[in-house]
C-alpha cells in the first residue's frame, strides 16, 4: 500500500484559511531553511489511509493472539472510557495538589490493590515498562545492600530459562550475571543454586510460573537458599496472570517484583501501548522507591512526597498515568472474586488447548501446565524439515497470530502458546482444529510449508536484512 | 556437516586451531546452524585475557543473543574486525571466520578432537 506521503497531492488541504488581514512578514531564514514535508490530503483520504493500515495488521480485536509469555488478553472498552474522563485527561502533573486529588487517589488506590494482590507492602507506579520495572527493582536491591555497607554483593543469579530482559536489566544496573541451569522439568536446579550463592550474591531473579509454563514446586526452598546466603529475591511478574488472586509472590518469599499492567491488567500492549511496569517491594525496601509517593495529610487530603532514601526518578513525573487508570478500572471491574477467577480461566484455557493438541504436537514438559504451554517441533524438523517457524507462519493464513517462537531457549524448535482467559471454548476449539490441520498439511506436503503464509499483505520478511540494515525512517526524494 | 580434522572442539561448540604458540578461535558449523543467521558480533578487545570456559564475546542472531566461550586460556593477540561488518561470514564459512587469535596460552587442555566432537554431536 502507499504511504501517506505518497498519497499526498500539493495544495489538497483539509483546512482553508481566511484571507490574511494583517501584514505578511518573512521569518528569519535561520529559523526555517526549507518547507516541511507534510502530507497534503483531505480528511477522507487520511481516514482511508489509517483504516487500510489497520487492516494490514493483526491484533487481538481480529482474533486469538496466543503469543506465549505476552498475555495478549482483550483490552475491555470500559478501561478506555474511564481513562478518557476529563478529570483524568485535562490535568497536568505540575498542577497544585488540591486540584488533582482524584488523580492522586488513583495512585494510592492502585498501589493499595496491587499490594493486596501480590503480598508486597509498597509499589512505585513510575516504571513505564516491564524491563523498566526490573531495572528499578534491581536498583532497590543495590541500594539496600549498599545502605548496609555491604559492597561485596555484585552478582545476580538468573536461571537459563529466564526472559532475556532479566540478565539485560541486571547488567544495566551494574551487576554481574550468573546463569544457572534448569533441571529436566524446567525448574530451578537446587544444587546449582546452592553452588551459585555466596557472600557476593546480591539476589536472584525468577519468573514463577516459569517460562515453560510450570509453577516451581520448590519455590519456598529457592527463596530460602537465597535469603540464607544474604541475597534478595526478585519476582518477574511476566506470568502473574496464572496466579493472581491465588498465590502471592510476597508469600513465596520474594522481596521485590514488577507487574506488567499491559499484560496481566489488560491495558494495551505491543504497538498499542505504552506499557506500565509498577515495581513493588516489601516494607524494608520501601524507603528506596523512586518517584512520586502519595501520602495522606491531616485534614487536607492527599499530598505528593518522596521516599526517605529514594533512588531518584525512573522517568518524568508519576508514570504512564492513563494506563494506570485503565488497570485500576480492570481491577475494580473484576473485584475480589473476578481476579482469581481470571487466573483460573487462563490456566484452564491453556490446559484445554494442550490436552487437545498433545497427541500430535509433542509437549516440551509433561503434566498440567499453568497459563501457557510449550510445544517442541524438534522431531518434525528432523523428519520433514518443517520448523516451528514454518508452522507459526502457516497460522497467519488462518487469521491466527502465531505463538511465541524459539523461546524459552532451553527448548528446541519451541512454540509457546498462551491463549489467555478472554478466549471462548469455541475460539479455542477453532484454533486447535487449525493447528491440527496444519500438522497434517506439514506431513503431507512439507516443502509447501516453507512458502507460508500465502494470503497476508506481506509474506516472509527479511529478518536478517532488517536487523543488519534497518531502515527506520522515510527518506524524501529531494 | 563438516568437522575439520585439524581443529579441536568444545562442548559449547567452539573450535580452536593451534598453530605453534598461537591459536585461532571460532564457532562450529553446528553452532552457526543452531543460532541461525547472525546479525551482529560483539568484537572482543585486543590485549584482554581469555579464560577457558568463560565468555569472551557474544553474537546475536535473528533468534537470540548468545555468549561465545573461550576454549583456552591466554591473551587476545588479534581480533577479526572483519566480522563486525560481515557477521554473515560466520554462517557462510564458520571455520574460516575466526573471532580471535590468542597467544600467551596457559591452558589448552581438555579439548575434543574431530572424532570426539562428532560423537558428542550424536548425543545431542
Amino acid at each position: 500500500m502507499k504511504l501517506v506521503f505518497e498519497r499526498s497531492v500539493p495544495g489538497r488541504n483539509t483546512a482553508y484559511l481566511p484571507k490574511l488581514d494583517v501584514p505578511e512578514i518573512t521569518l528569519n531564514a535561520e529559523l526555517r531553511e526549507k518547507k516541511l514535508n507534510l502530507p497534503e490530503l483531505p480528511e477522507v483520504e487520511v481516514d482511508r489511509h489509517y483504516t487500510e493500515l489497520s487492516k494490514q495488521t493483526r491484533g487481538v480485536n481480529g482474533g486469538i493472539y496466543p503469543l506465549g509469555s505476552c498475555t495478549m488478553k482483550y483490552n475491555p472498552a470500559v478501561n478506555e472510557k474511564t481513562a478518557a474522563l476529563p478529570g483524568f485527561t485535562d490535568v497536568h502533573p505540575l498542577q497544585p495538589v488540591e486540584t488533582v486529588q482524584g488523580a492522586l487517589e488513583v495512585f494510592r488506590e492502585t498501589e493499595r490493590l496491587l499490594t493486596k494482590i501480590t503480598g508486597m507492602d509498597a509499589f512505585s507506579l513510575q516504571p513505564a515498562a516491564g524491563a523498566h520495572g526490573e531495572f528499578t527493582g534491581l536498583l532497590l536491591i543495590k541500594a539496600y545492600h549498599l545502605s548496609r555497607g555491604d559492597q561485596a554483593r555484585t552478582k545476580i543469579i538468573v536461571p537459563d530459562s529466564a526472559h532475556g530482559t532479566n540478565p539485560a536489566s541486571a547488567a544495566m544496573a551494574g551487576f554481574e550475571v550468573v546463569n544457572i541451569a534448569s533441571d529436566d522439568h524446567g525448574y530451578v536446579d537446587l544444587d546449582a543454586l546452592r553452588a551459585a550463592v555466596g557472600p557476593d550474591t546480591a539476589g536472584l531473579m525468577l519468573t514463577n510460573p516459569n517460562t515453560v509454563g510450570l509453577f516451581d514446586p520448590h519455590i519456598l526452598e529457592i527463596t530460602g537458599i537465597v535469603h540464607e546466603a544474604g541475597g534478595l529475591c526478585y519476582y518477574d511478574g511476566a506470568n502473574l496472570n496464572a496466579v493472581m488472586g491465588i498465590a502471592r509472590p510476597g508469600d513465596m518469599g520474594f522481596d521485590v517484583m514488577h507487574i506488567n499492567l499491559h499484560k496481566t491488567f489488560s491495558t494495551p500492549h505491543g504497538g498499542g501501548g505504552p506499557g506500565s511496569g509498577p515495581c513493588g517491594c516489601k516494607a524494608f525496601l520501601a524507603d528506596f522507591l523512586p518517584g512520586l509517593r502519595v501520602k495522606e495529610a491531616d485534614g487536607t487530603g492527599l499530598v505528593e512526597g518522596k521516599a526517605a532514601s529514594t533512588i531518584g526518578n525512573m522517568r518524568s513525573f508519576a508514570g504512564n498515568f492513563s494506563v494506570i487508570v485503565k488497570a485500576l478500572t480492570y481491577i475494580y471491574v473484576l473485584g475480589k472474586e473476578g481476579i482469581p477467577a481470571t487466573a483460573k480461566n487462563a490456566v484452564l484455557n491453556a490446559n484445554y488447548m494442550m490436552e487437545q493438541l498433545k497427541d500430535l504436537y509433542p509437549m516440551a514438559f509433561e503434566g498440567p501446565c499453568m497459563h501457557e504451554f510449550v510445544m517442541t517441533l524438534e522431531k518434525m524438523k528432523e523428519e520433514t524439515h518443517v520448523s516451528a517457524l514454518d508452522i507459526a507462519k502457516a497460522l497467519l493464513d488462518y487469521g491466527i497470530h502465531p505463538p511465541t517462537m524459539y523461546f524459552p531457549l532451553i527448548v528446541h524448535e519451541a512454540l509457546m502458546v498462551e491463549p489467555t482467559e478472554t478466549e471462548s471454548k469455541e475460539t479455542l476449539d477453532e484454533a486447535v482444529q487449525v493447528l491440527r490441520q496444519i500438522y497434517a498439511d506439514a506431513l503431507a506436503a512439507p516443502e509447501a510449508m516453507h512458502e507460508k503464509p500465502l494470503t497476508t499483505p506481506v509474506r516472509r520478511l527479511d529478518e536478517v536484512g532488517a536487523a543488519r540494515n534497518p531502515v527506520v525512517r522515510y527518506r524524501f526524494a529531494d | 556437516m563438516s568437522i575439520p580434522k585439524d581443529l579441536l572442539y568444545t562442548e559449547t561448540h567452539e573450535w580452536v586451531k593451534l598453530e605453534g604458540k598461537e591459536a585461532y578461535v571460532g564457532i562450529t558449523e553446528y553452532a552457526a546452524n543452531e543460532l541461525g543467521d547472525l546479525v551482529y558480533v560483539n568484537l572482543a578487545e585486543e590485549g584482554a585475557a581469555v579464560v577457558k570456559g568463560e565468555a569472551f564475546t557474544d553474537v546475536e542472531s535473528v533468534k537470540a543473543v548468545s555468549d561465545v566461550m573461550s576454549p583456552i586460556s591466554g591473551m587476545i593477540a588479534e581480533v577479526n574486525e572483519e566480522l563486525a561488518d560481515a557477521p554473515e561470514k560466520i554462517n557462510e564459512a564458520p571455520y574460516e571466520a575466526w573471532f580471535i587469535k590468542v597467544n600467551n596460552i596457559t591452558d589448552a587442555e581438555g579439548l575434543m578432537d574431530a572424532a570426539a566432537y562428532e560423537a558428542y554431536l550424536e548425543t545431542l
